[in-house]
């Protein structure tokens, strides 16, 4: 019955307008897929770069000519290597020390009550505004820049696993309590995978805000990192490497933001983590 | 039927409006009274808002009471308890959506620290007996309404929850479905003599099911109006004269005038 009239689509439509169909199927993948979207920037940076300079508004070109460079001699992949490492290690230990903090928000009324009103007047103040200051503690190495990550991923991952906790249906909790869980046994096996959802988008999020720490920590002291690429290179009128900078940037960010994803697809999906 | 499981003597509740305290307390219970027995099937009959799913929440542990006595098995009930299963209205607030239909019926098994070979025992047993085993490793946002209270039913029979207390658990499903359920709770009812206390608006339902009825009058204060034993076998008809007699006897406790 289907088929029989799908073929008798097939005869309706009229030759010139079953191509005219392709044509605007290829235009929907394209711009379902995004790629619709790079192809446009493409062009108005390909215009925009030919009334200026190179050392203004590099081209396409010119950008890649000039990344070409740093990419040859190994530079820009140990600089992305630096601030990868930068970020993940300061991620990982927010959402680490985050996550428990969260839980117990959730759960006792008095913690709650206690930590409230400092994480409402704290995450109102940037992470980089305290850099000379954790400058100043922990020195110019990497501690001050990894706790800056660590700093700024933790106030997300502990705002979104509390609010988790406290949407938690009651009638969850109460279902396990009269089938006989013991309030240890509902922490683990009731709380904790209903909260899952909520952490895992702390966590993602935490990630955005510690590429935003990163560059800003290594603009200002660091002599490695791609924040540091993009703010030296102004000093040589490299713009092209600043320009290779920020596309690194955003690709990273994607790429490991897909990557979290996908993780999280794969081994959570039975807790309802979505895309 | 060795005597009461369930006593009930005076229960009063009161609400306390915290931080309002202009509008003080409301009362919901007064003077609540009743007994149900081994194997009972217990209907808990009223209107909304009259106070019977607090009565539920209070037997089941969940609220406590203002005053009077709440005995199960002699005991005061404190807290909720394994021998007090409770099915829900709203199966997906209460099921474990991140654990298939086994793994939610072995729930309570996992907590007690019982082996997984005779977990599976167990939860095959039940799942057979409600109708799931072919759904069994499905997971709950993969099973129908129908199916989401059939797994709440099995959890408490796997549990061996001596008392089955049930939150209008049909109050959700299309007319059909309700129907299956209906009949397939008094097979289930019959087959593991459980005791169930059954909260409902719905006066046909009630006489479907129930071998004794309590009708709740209506807030505020509501106590309860009288109690009816329905002794015509299983399963019913509503189309037997009993069942239509029974059904307008129930009806005349509920004023349909001015009130709704």
């Amino acid at each position: 019955m289907a088929e029989k009239q799908r073929d008798a689509c097939i005869v309706l439509v009229p030759a010139g307008r079953r191509s005219f169909q392709t044509i605007k199927d290829v235009f929907g993948f394209f711009l379902e897929k995004g790629i619709l979207t790079w192809f446009l920037l493409a062009i108005i940076w390909s215009i925009s770069s030919l009334f200026y300079s190179g050392t203004f508004f590099p081209s396409i070109l010119q950008t890649i000519e000039g990344s070409s460079e740093i990419i040859m001699d190994g530079t820009l992949a140990w600089f992305i290597l630096v601030s990868l490492t930068r970020v993940c290690l300061g991620w990982f230990m927010g959402i680490i020390f985050g996550i428990p903090v969260g839980l117990l928000i959730g759960r006792s009324h008095i913690i709650k009550k206690l930590v409230e009103p400092l994480i409402n007047f704290f995450r109102f103040i940037p992470a980089i505004a305290f850099l000379t200051l954790f400058i100043m503690w922990f020195g110019v190495g990497e501690e001050s820049k990894i706790i800056l990550i660590l700093y700024s991923t933790f106030f997300i991952v502990v705002i979104n696993t509390a609010a988790g906790v406290l949407r938690i249906d009651k009638n969850k909790v109460q279902a396990a309590r009269s089938l006989g869980a013991t309030e240890r046994q509902i922490f683990f096996y009731v709380i904790i995978p209903t909260v899952i959802p909520s952490i895992f988008t702390g966590i993602r999020l935490g990630m955005g805000t510690a590429f935003t720490s990163i560059v800003a920590a290594e603009m200002l002291a660091a002599k490695e990192g791609i924040g540091y690429l993009i703010f030296t290179s102004r000093l040589y009128f490299r713009t092209d490497w600043i320009f290779t900078g920020l596309v690194t940037l955003g690709l990273m960010g994607f790429f490991v933001d897909k990557l979290v994803r996908l993780i999280g697809r794969s081994t959570l999906k039975k807790y309802g983590v979505k895309e | 039927m060795d005597g009461a499981l369930i006593q009930i003597e005076h229960l009063y509740k009161i609400f306390k409006n915290e931080g309002h305290s202009r509008s003080g307390s409301v009362p919901v219970l007064a003077d609540i009274n009743l007994i149900v027995e081994r194997g009972d099937f217990y209907i808990l009959l009223g209107s909304s808002g009259c106070g019977k799913s607090t009565l539920l929440n209070i037997i089941a542990g969940f609220l406590t009471k203002t005053s009077g006595k709440v005995l199960v098995k002699g005991k005061e009930v404190v807290k909720p308890g394994r021998d007090r299963g409770v099915v829900f209205q709203n199966a997906d607030s209460a099921i474990f959506s991140w654990l298939t239909a086994r793994e939610n019926v072995e729930f309570g098994l996992k907590m007690q620290g019982i082996k997984k070979e005779q977990r599976n025992t167990i939860s095959e047993e039940y799942l057979q007996l409600v109708g799931l085993s072919t759904h069994a490793d499905k997971y709950p946002h993969e099973l129908s309404g129908g199916m989401k209270q059939r797994v709440q039913l099995a959890r408490l029979l796997a549990n061996d929850s001596e008392i089955l207390i049930m939150d209008e658990p049909f109050g959700a499903l299309d007319a059909q479905t309700r129907k299956i359920m209906q009949r397939e709770l008094i097979r289930i009812w019959q087959k593991t003599n459980k005791t169930i206390v059954f909260v409902t608006h719905d006066i046909q339902e009630a006489v479907l099911l129930g071998k004794k009825v309590s009708v709740l009058a209506s807030a505020p204060l509501s106590g309860i109006a009288k109690t009816y034993s329905i002794d015509f076998p299983y399963p019913r008809n509503e189309t037997d004269s009993a069942f239509i007699q029974q059904y307008m006897q129930l009806l005349g406790h509920f004023d349909f005038g001015g009130g709704i």
